[in-house]
Order: C-alpha cells, then structure tokens, then sequence
C-alpha cells in the first residue's frame, strides 16, 4: 500500500519532491542554453502544493488559451509530466529558435514541431536528473502537445492527481534570454506507487 | 439577469431562475448539469473521475461520477426540484492530448462519458442533449430560467442544446 499522501505530506517528503524540482528545472536550463546556443538564466524555481480547483488559475484563468506539452512515463516510475507555457512564452520560444515573430493563430507545423522539441528537451532533462538523483529508470515517450483552454488542458494532470488527493505538486520557472522572459511551468504527476519508488530510492 | 455561479473542478452546485451555473475550460472532466423545469432549478457538477469505489481518497463526492450525480440530486430536491422531473445535458470528456497508445490512463475522458452516462440511465434520468469526447476544451454555462446549456469552445462557433 503507498504510505505518501499528498493532502498530508510531511516538510521532508515535501523538501525532497521541491529539490528534485530544483534540480530538475536547472538541468533543463542547461538544456535549453545548449540547444539555442546562448546563455539562459533561470531564476529559483517555485515549488507549490496546490488544490486542484486553483490549478487552472496558474495561467491567469481557466479560459487563457496555453501551449501544453505532455510526455508519460513508464518503466519504475509511471505517470505524466507536462510543460506548460502561456501564448507570449511560446510566440518567444519560436521567435529564440526560429529567428522570427509569428502569432500564435499563424504556427503551422514547422512551430509546432519546435515547441514540441523545446517540451521533450526540458522535460528530458528534468527526468534524467531525476533518474540519476534516484538511481531509477524512467522512459519517457514522445512529446504530445495540446494549444488549448489552460482549463482543459490542466485537467489531464488534474485527473491523475485527483486519483491521489486534492492537490498537485507544480513547480514554476522562469527562463530569461536577454530581456525576453518564457515562464514556464512543470507538472510532475507520478502514479501514487511512484511516489513511494522515488522517497523509497532516496531513503526516505 | 442573475447571477452567473462558478463552479470549479471536482465540485457542484445549483441555481434557480434567473441566475446560471458556469464552468470554465472543462477538458476531460465531464460537466453534468440536471433540471427541473417546473420548479426551474439547475444543478451542474464537474466531475473528474469515473468511479469512487477505485480510489481510496474519495471524500469528495462531486469529484466522481457516481457520487457526485448522487449528491447534486440530493442538493436539488432539497431545494425544491422533483426527482422524477429531472432530465440531464452533458457536456466535457476531450481526450486533450492525440495519444496513439492505449493507455488508460490517457482515456480518461471517454470512460468518465460513460460512467456518467451509465449512472444517469441507472437512476432513469434522460440525458436530452450532450456535447462531448473530441479533443478540445469547452466552457459551459446552463441557465436555470430556460434549462439551455452553452458550449463554447476556442475558435468554435457557440452551441446551444
């Protein structure tokens, strides 16, 4: 029987999922800074512990339309990870790699594909860090990408923690490349067994 | 005009005329809304999950299918609607992302469409319009005064049912 509980959690189940966080969003910092070739800074990512009906005002409000990019994950560890990124984060994110400024209503496959890429770059390296902090292995599938209601999009990881509790653990961070800022927000959601994989692998 | 009523992810609540229940951005989750049209009180729940008898956390009742229809009709009698005159409108259960896998976990949505359905045909509760599965998001609003649900979802025309 899993023994985390997420509505109940203690500070050092709680400080273990936030540094994982930490750790996570930094290597995918580096990540993004290889890909573009050019310094990104990031700043101390927010670690959060949010009820599920808050969850689809992170992106100012239900109704905002969001870019969300969804991988799962499968092996010890099973569950989903998201990336999600409000209009203006992805118009940048496409103007950084693409060298032009497109809206959003204009992407055709050529953005979508880069969004795409930039998704399965950081939230691959937010697992690799992941696995190798824990020893665990963890597969990753391709990046999935939804542009829709933040809403509707956020209630695909909502449903799975709505398995586990009331709340979902979303870690916030900002990417900053000269003066143009991406705030990008990570969705961890292991099954509730695969909770207790990573606290077990860590001692906990 | 009345008041529009915010109802958020895994919870319900009900109205009557003129005021309007509302919930935003409904992805995967299904939003059930029931009406009595005598006494003219609408009732919305948005629910996440098809069954609580599966999960260990659920105190929450509006959360699940089963339960949550149970609990939305226990709040309409009490304010006055007739059981027996119910009739429902369904809305929600998207599958967002275009995954190729079989994956249960990313069928979500279809099986919370069915469970609703298959509680409300327990209960003998006739579902009369629905709008759901697809792979979009929608915002619903149902309006105690007529019992008409709007649909509206990004770069769709509005649907009244």
């Amino acid at each position: 029987m899993p023994n985390i509980n997420l509505d109940n959690m203690d500070n050092m189940q709680f400080d273990v999922l936030k540094e994982i966080g930490n750790i996570g969003a930094g290597n995918a910092t580096t990540a993004l800074s290889t890909m573009i070739n050019s310094k990104v800074d990031m700043n101390v990512p927010k670690v959060d512990l949010l009820e599920l009906k808050e969850l689809p005002d992170l992106l100012g409000g239900a109704e905002e339309i969001v870019v969300g990019i969804l991988i799962t994950l499968e092996g010890e560890i099973n569950g989903m990870m998201m990336f999600m990124m409000d209009q203006a984060s992805a118009c940048r994110i496409v103007d950084i790699l693409m060298g032009k400024t497109t809206a959003i209503e204009e992407f055709t496959e050529m953005e979508y594909s880069a969004l795409r890429e930039i998704g399965n770059i950081i939230a691959g390296a937010y697992l690799s860090s992941l696995s190798t902090l824990t020893g665990i292995k963890i597969h990753a599938s391709i990046p999935y990408m939804s542009i829709d209601m933040a809403g509707a999009i956020l209630s695909v990881p909502a449903i799975e923690f709505g398995k586990v509790g009331d709340k979902a653990l979303i870690i916030e961070t900002q990417f900053t490349k000269d003066d143009s800022d991406v705030n990008g927000y990570f969705i961890l959601i292991p099954t509730l067994e695969s909770y207790d994989v990573i606290l077990r692998s860590l001692g906990l | 005009m009345g008041i529009m009523v915010k109802v958020g992810m895994a919870d319900l609540n009900i109205c009557s005329s003129p005021d309007a229940l509302t919930t935003l951005g409904l992805g995967s989750c299904v939003g059930i809304t029931l009406y009595d049209s005598v006494s003219k009180t609408a009732g919305m729940v948005h629910v996440m999950l098809p069954d609580s008898t599966k999960i260990k956390n659920n105190e929450n009742f509006a959360k699940f299918a089963d339960t949550g229809v149970d609990a939305l009709i226990e709040k309409m009698v009490l304010a006055g609607a007739n059981r027996n005159r119910l009739i429902a409108k369904i809305a929600g259960g998207a599958q967002m992302f275009a995954f190729s896998s079989n994956n249960d976990m990313l069928r979500i949505g279809e099986r919370n469409v069915e469970a609703s359905k298959a509680k409300l045909a327990s209960l003998g509760i006739r579902i009369i319009a629905e709008d759901t599965g697809l792979n979009y998001g929608r915002t619903i609003e149902f309006y105690a005064g007529t019992g008409e649900l709007y649909v509206k979802s990004v770069g769709k025309p509005l649907k009244i049912m």
